[in-house]
């Protein structure tokens, strides 16, 4: 491991932001802690990089134990939320800024700075300030200001927040690939799951300071561990009666959450269906958004109000309209832990539901048929 | 232009008419004054009046008192505003407020408040003798140039923390973590990072301290009484219209009118900073 | 754990220097006046400060001060209102010259208002033919304090006011509230706290005044024209050290509890608009 946190806790006066934190992230890794705000993910960040101390458990960073060194010792470069670039100071003063304190010579300085430029396509920006930069331009500065130094450690604190929604696309792909061809071990919180799962290749997912689960980000998808994991991951609808569906009984679970995916809804007629048509029931649609990619259909089945996508491509469909509504699965959940229930009728009927699903599902997710 | 529209018009030059007549008659009139009075003998003898002893020797006392105090209250200022918005620590609030006593006490109370600490009564009394006897000098502090620094410190000690504190608020501590996380250490924070942000309101905070130091008045009365010696412009200025005769009163008006001057460079000179600083901190506040 | 907990260095040093210099010029000077004045024994402290002279000049300060701090949070509202909302030629200096009471000594505007106000002066003449005397009254004095406290009050409103949306009126309008209902309804009351704090501080300012009020009050223990800091000056000046403190802790605790209602008018203020 080489990072990792054993048994950290750490207050805020009443408030416990982390409760026994424990984890370790592999050499190389790009690693997301993703929760939502206030779950604890900034501070575990700021504990790595020595900007809190917990007030228990040790740290440690490439097998040293670092709870007693200053942040500037810990070999880590990091890029806060806003990116805290120094207004007043250009975009080449700011990335040489970390280097002039190492004492570095003014020519290894110049060249580390231009290389970095290239690296990050800021060529021809380095006499600008940051009011003079867009957002992505800023976060480019922030992340080269950070790599400067030859970290061996980066950590990024919701690196994407502060830009805007069209250009963070381009920007994550950007990072991802920047990180990879550096080669450098990262940690970056966000509360967003879609960017976690698009840009880590490990996800540790937090909530009210605990570490809920970790795992890869298709991991966390398809087998979520705890209540929170299943609900948080995805679009998740959470019903109190799933023993109602059919082909689920009832157990001793609290409730369940069912994503858009595991709900199918088709007409009668619909002749690709017809082999698992009787295991089907009868739903009603009540409401129909339009997703930009999709349908969202929000069905009432026997008072349960359920939500799938359904794909352009397919029939049109109105609301009040009669359909056929399967569920494949669910993930039923008790106080601690999620149970992943898959559709009784199905596995009796011997269907291999994954390979229906395989026609059922483009690659991004959405239905096909 | 409907019925509110013209309405609103009238307001506007109602309440700007308001406005401008109440400044006028309540801050520029008394300004226009002092300098009408001061010359109203003639301008020779606006000029003998500003060259006796007592002026001079006054003149030399307030520049004194003013540069300590300006000195110690930038420091302070500077040290203060750094503490209040860098780091989080249990009592900043009751800090801060404690910082902000001398802007709302009387400044007489100032005055007794040293004499109380130093003077015959006081209990630091004692203290200063047997500085002075071990020493073999003769220090006094009050009713002596000492104590009129001390009342002058006393009364503008706020002044510059005042201004940058909200500066400092405003600008956040992300800069300043990112350069320790760097590496880089207090002195190099403050005067790379923190420093250029601050310029402005350090500025106007000095020379609001300066303005302030210049016309301290009920503080030094309590501390100084030897006219020639330890009397500040402001106490020169209460002597010679005390004095009573027209020709004293005219006196003390040319002193005033020294003071004046000061008051509007200060006014014209704040009018600048502010608008430098506003202008900066726009363009800044985007990168943010 | 490590030592300086704190990220950015130099905690401990600006701690040190703050409180060692806060504590040295401020507080134990203070804190002198506060030790005498409790080694006083409670008759010999009341018989000083219930003094007819020491409860009329409580009386004429608290008074003076309170009608000048409330005309000024009249003026104070219109004048920000028309720095913040209008433009007109001049704006920048008519904005200047609010702060003229803070740079300009008091003693010397002590000395102008009164001789102005004199039954000699520019303003005082023409009145005192109409048999109207402002200097050596108690208007005089209450000028004097209006002269002193408007900026604190302007200063007060103007940031909040630049920050109030003027969507928040628009919406007023479109919701059919007239000018004055908008204004008395929906503005004032978002200038409230600032109005507070800055009546608070022109009227802590004025309980206190001592260099501008002393001329044109004429300090007449007959007419009750003295005010505190002046009995207290006057104390001074005859070494009655023992009266001078009583009075002064009074005027103290009194100044301590604007400072205290400011503050929680402020913190309340901060925390409203942070929930907004």
């Amino acid at each position: 491991m080489y990072v990792e946190l054993k048994n950290i806790n750490k207050n805020y006066g009443d408030f416990q932001a982390s409760k026994d934190v424990n984890f370790g992230i592999e050499k190389g890794r790009l690693v997301a802690l993703l929760g939502p705000s206030g779950s604890g993910k900034t501070t575990i960040l700021r504990m790595i990089a020595g900007l809190e101390n917990p007030n228990s458990g040790e740290i440690i960073i490439d097998g040293k134990v670092v709870n007693n060194i200053s942040p500037a010792e810990r070999g880590i470069g990091f890029v806060f939320q806003n990116y805290a670039l120094f207004r007043y100071m250009t975009v080449y003063q700011n990335i040489a800024f970390g280097l002039k304190l190492k004492k570095w010579d003014k020519q290894k300085i110049k060249e580390r700075v231009n290389e970095l430029l290239e690296l990050t396509g800021l060529k021809g920006f380095e006499k600008r300030y940051p009011n003079q930069l867009s957002g992505g331009q800023r976060q480019r500065v922030a992340f080269a200001r950070a790599l400067a130094p030859n970290p061996s450690l980066l950590l990024l604190d919701e690196p994407f927040a502060a830009i805007d929604a069209k250009v963070r696309q381009e920007l994550r792909t950007w990072l991802r690939e920047m990180i990879y061809k550096v080669g450098i071990t990262s940690i970056f919180v966000t509360h967003d799951q879609d960017e976690a799962v698009e840009v880590a290749d490990q996800i540790i997912v937090t909530n009210q300071g605990r570490i809920e689960q970790i795992g890869s980000p298709l991991e966390i998808y398809k087998n979520p561990e705890t209540p929170f994991v299943s609900e948080f991951i995805g679009q998740s609808t959470i019903i109190t009666d799933y023993h109602k569906l059919r082909g689920f009984d009832k157990g001793d679970y609290e409730g369940a959450v069912i994503r858009p995916e595991f709900v199918e809804a088709f007409k009668i007629d619909n002749q690709r269906f017809k082999n698992v048509i009787d295991c089907s029931e009868e739903g009603e649609v009540i409401d129909i958004l339009f997703r930009g990619n999709a349908l969202e259909l929000k069905i009432n089945l026997n008072g349960v109000i359920l939500t799938t996508h359904r794909s352009l491509e397919r029939r049109s469909i109105k609301v009040g309209e009669k359909v056929r509504v399967i569920i494949y699965r669910l993930y039923a959940f008790d106080k601690e832990k999620a149970y992943l229930l898959e559709n009784k009728e199905l596995i009796e009927k011997d269907i291999d539901n994954s390979r229906l699903e395989s026609y059922l599902y483009s690659k991004d997710g959405y239905f096909v048929v | 232009m409907n019925e509110a529209q013209k309405g609103g018009k009238v307001t506007k030059i109602v309440l700007i008419t308001i406005s401008v007549l109440f400044v006028l008659l309540m801050l520029v009139l008394p300004l226009i004054s002092v300098l009408a009075n001061s010359l109203k003998s003639g301008l020779s003898f606006y000029k003998e009046a500003l060259s006796t002893v007592y002026v001079s020797s006054a003149f030399k006392v307030t520049i004194l008192a003013t540069v300590v105090a300006v000195l110690v209250n930038t420091f302070f200022g500077l040290v203060a505003s750094w503490l209040l918005t860098k780091y989080t620590f249990k009592g900043k609030q009751v800090l801060a407020t404690l910082i902000d006593i001398p802007f709302s006490i009387s400044p007489v109370i100032a005055g007794l408040a040293f004499i109380m600490t130093f003077g015959r009564m006081g209990w630091a009394a004692p203290i200063i003798d047997s500085i002075n006897e071990a020493l073999g000098t003769d220090i006094k502090i009050v009713f002596a140039l000492p104590g009129v620094c001390l009342a002058t410190i006393f009364v503008t000690f706020p002044f510059v923390s005042r201004e940058l504190i909200p500066v400092l608020n405003a600008q956040g501590k992300d800069e300043e973590e990112a350069a320790a996380l760097m590496g880089a250490k207090g002195f190099t924070i403050f005067k790379k990072i923190t420093f250029p942000h601050i310029k402005w309101a350090l500025l106007y905070g000095i020379i609001l301290c300066t303005a302030r130091a210049l016309g301290e008045f009920g503080a030094v009365n309590a501390l100084s009484k030897t006219r020639g010696e330890t009397f500040t412009l402001p106490l020169e200025i209460d002597a010679l219209y005390l004095a009573g005769s027209a020709d004293s009163i005219t006196a003390s008006f040319a002193v005033s009118s020294l003071l004046v001057i000061i008051a509007i460079i200060v006014l014209i000179f704040r009018n600048i900073f502010e608008h430098g600083s506003k202008e900066k901190e726009e363009q800044h506040k985007s990168a943010h | 754990m490590r030592k300086g907990k704190r990220v950015i260095p130099g905690f401990g040093l600006t701690f040190g220097i703050t409180i060692a210099m806060l504590s040295i010029l401020i507080l134990i000077p203070l804190a002198s006046v506060l030790v005498y004045a409790f080694r006083l024994s409670p008759k010999e402290f009341w018989e000083t400060v219930t003094t007819p002279a020491v409860l009329y000049a409580f009386g004429t300060s608290i008074l003076c001060s309170l009608i000048a701090a409330i005309i000024n949070s009249v003026f104070g509202v219109i004048l920000a209102w028309v720095l913040v909302r209008y433009n007109f030629p001049g704006k920048r200096i008519l904005d200047g010259l609010i702060e003229l009471p803070f740079a300009l000594p008091t003693a010397v505007a002590g000395i102008t208002l009164s001789k102005m106000y004199s039954t000699t002066g520019e303003i005082g003449e023409p009145l005192s033919k109409l048999g109207i005397r402002i200097s050596y009254t108690h208007i005089g004095l209450t000028i004097a304090l209006i002269f002193i406290g408007i900026p604190f009050v302007v200063r007060a409103i103007q940031p909040v006011l630049e920050k109030l949306d003027s969507q928040y009126e628009e919406a007023s309008f479109i919701l059919g509230g007239n000018r004055r209902q908008t204004f008395f309804k929906v503005i004032l009351p978002e200038l409230r706290p600032s109005l507070i704090t800055g009546f608070g501080l022109a009227f802590a300012r004025g309980i206190g005044e001592y260099g501008s009020v002393i001329y044109i009050s004429g300090n007449s223990q007959k007419e009750h024209t003295q005010v505190v800091s002046y009995v207290i000056m006057q104390k001074l000046n005859y070494m009655d050290y023992s009266g001078a403190t009583s009075i002064a802790l009074i005027l103290l605790i009194v100044s301590f509890l604007l400072l205290l209602l400011i503050n929680i008018v402020q913190v309340k203020q901060s925390r409203r608009t942070n929930n907004v």
